[in-house]
């Protein structure tokens, strides 16, 4: 019987320097776990769609880049595809968004944090991990004040460490993610 | 981003869309709620409406108001040879075939601000096609018509839009095609002028002529799957057999039973056409 984990939905939201934090993230997570994950990462609409393959290869989710109105899958990595921000509607099912960019960045990881908690309260967890800009810091508030899990990658463990700084700074963490708790990382997404 | 003191609450947004449709005669129900809920969020707290009484009461009484509405929540984001490979195939491989037709029909259904109407215009003149071709370019609101008329872009797209055109296999100086005056580039009225423009609600409108390709790019990704459905069924009685449907580049068909008369253009590319 799959497990009932309490997080029925994790957005990990990454800029420069945050695919490496994801590829240890990802191989935590277990084929049975009752779970879907989407991954906003600040990336340009030219790069080659190969990152899906690539995260596919670390993970015992399947990984895909989303398409417009994808319904959220337990045990599936939904990528955020260059130019679009990701919504989630109340069928848990995925829009796209080609509207304005949103701290310079679409995707957003505010887009995706404030749509997520919207609909997942308190059964959403988000990560925000490295990165140069300070998108993901509003939305984490949102999601906080809905009652979502909130991880922040220690800033001293960050390759860039702005973006999760801005976290720490302006919104209250339940964990912060270092460079060895990855183990309880696991449980948490496992509770 | 803003800070929102007002979140639009579900039913709130069910009150707008009544309103909508019992004043104005705007069908919003079937858009995507999540899309929906966002984009007049960010319109509440930009006109700093202190309530969301307030806010339902001006757009229920104010006609201009209305019209900002349209044009704020509606999305107008829109580029010159948006999806290099989308534009290379075009040219390549869908122009050729059109180019057999003694008249070729395009609708760019949702043309927004009409960047992807020169676009074409700018393809079917470097195939020699531009005379003997229409293309209809409508959107649900008129306000970008105006602008898709003027054929003005901002000067400060230009280098993306150039840099689209040649990675997508345009040959020519791509600054040839307009003229530029302060902020604005001006393309040359000879693109312009087998454009016809009409307001068209995909919606509630039906169809209006028969075509050889049907452009609709990021537009259906603000409805929700019923409607995405309808709104197929409208193309497909709206295209010539063997004519073509384009859609984004996230988009697919994969929702509607309407999928069985078309098939995929060989290289993925989202191009299908119509078989039966």
């Amino acid at each position: 019987m799959a497990h009932k984990n309490n997080t029925a939905l994790l957005v990990i939201g990454g800029s420069a320097g945050s695919l490496a934090v994801v590829l240890k993230i990802i191989p935590l997570l277990e084929k049975d776990w009752n779970l879907s994950v989407i991954i906003i990462f600040h990336r340009k609409a030219s790069e080659e769609t190969t990152l899906a393959e690539m995260l596919s290869t670390r993970t015992a989710f399947n990984v895909k880049e989303a398409d417009d109105k994808d319904e959220l899958v337990p045990g599936t990595i939904y990528l955020a595809p260059p130019d679009y921000h990701v919504l989630i509607e109340r069928e848990q099912v995925i829009t796209l968004d080609d509207s304005e960019k949103v701290n310079f960045s679409r995707p957003s990881i505010d887009v995706t944090f404030e749509s997520a908690a919207q609909i997942y309260g308190n059964k959403l967890t988000c990560i925000l991990l490295s990165g140069a800009n300070a998108d993901g810091v509003e939305g984490l508030k949102i999601a906080r004040s809905r009652g979502a899990f909130i991880i922040v990658q220690d800033p001293a463990c960050a390759e860039i460490p702005y973006m999760p700084k801005e976290a720490v700074n302006n919104v209250a963490i339940d964990f912060l993610l270092t460079d060895q708790n990855f183990e309880v990382l696991k449980n948490i997404l496992n509770r | 981003m803003v800070s929102h003191d007002i979140q639009l609450t579900d039913t709130e947004l069910d009150i707008i869309l009544n309103d909508l449709l019992e004043l104005y005669g705007y069908d919003f129900t079937n858009y995507s709620k999540a899309s929906l809920k966002r984009r007049i969020t960010m319109l509440i707290s930009n006109d700093r409406f202190p309530s969301f009484a307030e806010f339902r009461f001006k757009l229920r009484h104010e006609r201009d108001y209305f019209n900002r509405f349209i044009e704020k929540v509606t999305v107008n984001v829109t580029e010159m040879f948006r999806d290099i490979s989308f534009y290379k195939t075009l040219r390549n491989d869908i122009i050729p075939v059109l180019a057999t037709w003694p008249m070729i029909r395009i609708w760019h259904a949702g043309c927004s601000t009409g960047e992807e109407v020169y676009s074409m215009a700018i393809l079917l003149q470097e195939a020699n096609l531009l005379h003997k071709s229409l293309l209809y370019a409508t959107d649900i609101n008129p306000a970008v018509l105006e602008k898709v008329r003027g054929g003005i872009f901002p000067l400060s797209q230009m280098k993306q839009y150039s840099e689209n055109y040649i990675l997508s296999g345009g040959r020519k100086d791509f600054s040839s095609y307009y003229t530029a005056k302060y902020n604005a580039a001006k393309f040359d009225s000879s693109l312009g002028k087998k454009i016809v423009l009409a307001t068209h609600n995909l919606v509630s409108d039906s169809s209006f002529n028969e075509f050889q390709l049907i452009m609709c790019r990021n537009v259906m990704i603000y409805f929700d799957k019923p409607l995405q459905d309808r709104v197929l069924h409208l193309f497909y009685d709206s295209l010539e057999m063997l004519g073509y449907l384009a859609l984004g580049s996230k988009e697919s068909l994969k929702f509607t039973d309407i999928n069985k008369h078309f098939t995929q253009h060989e290289n993925r590319e989202k191009i299908w056409r119509k078989i039966s």
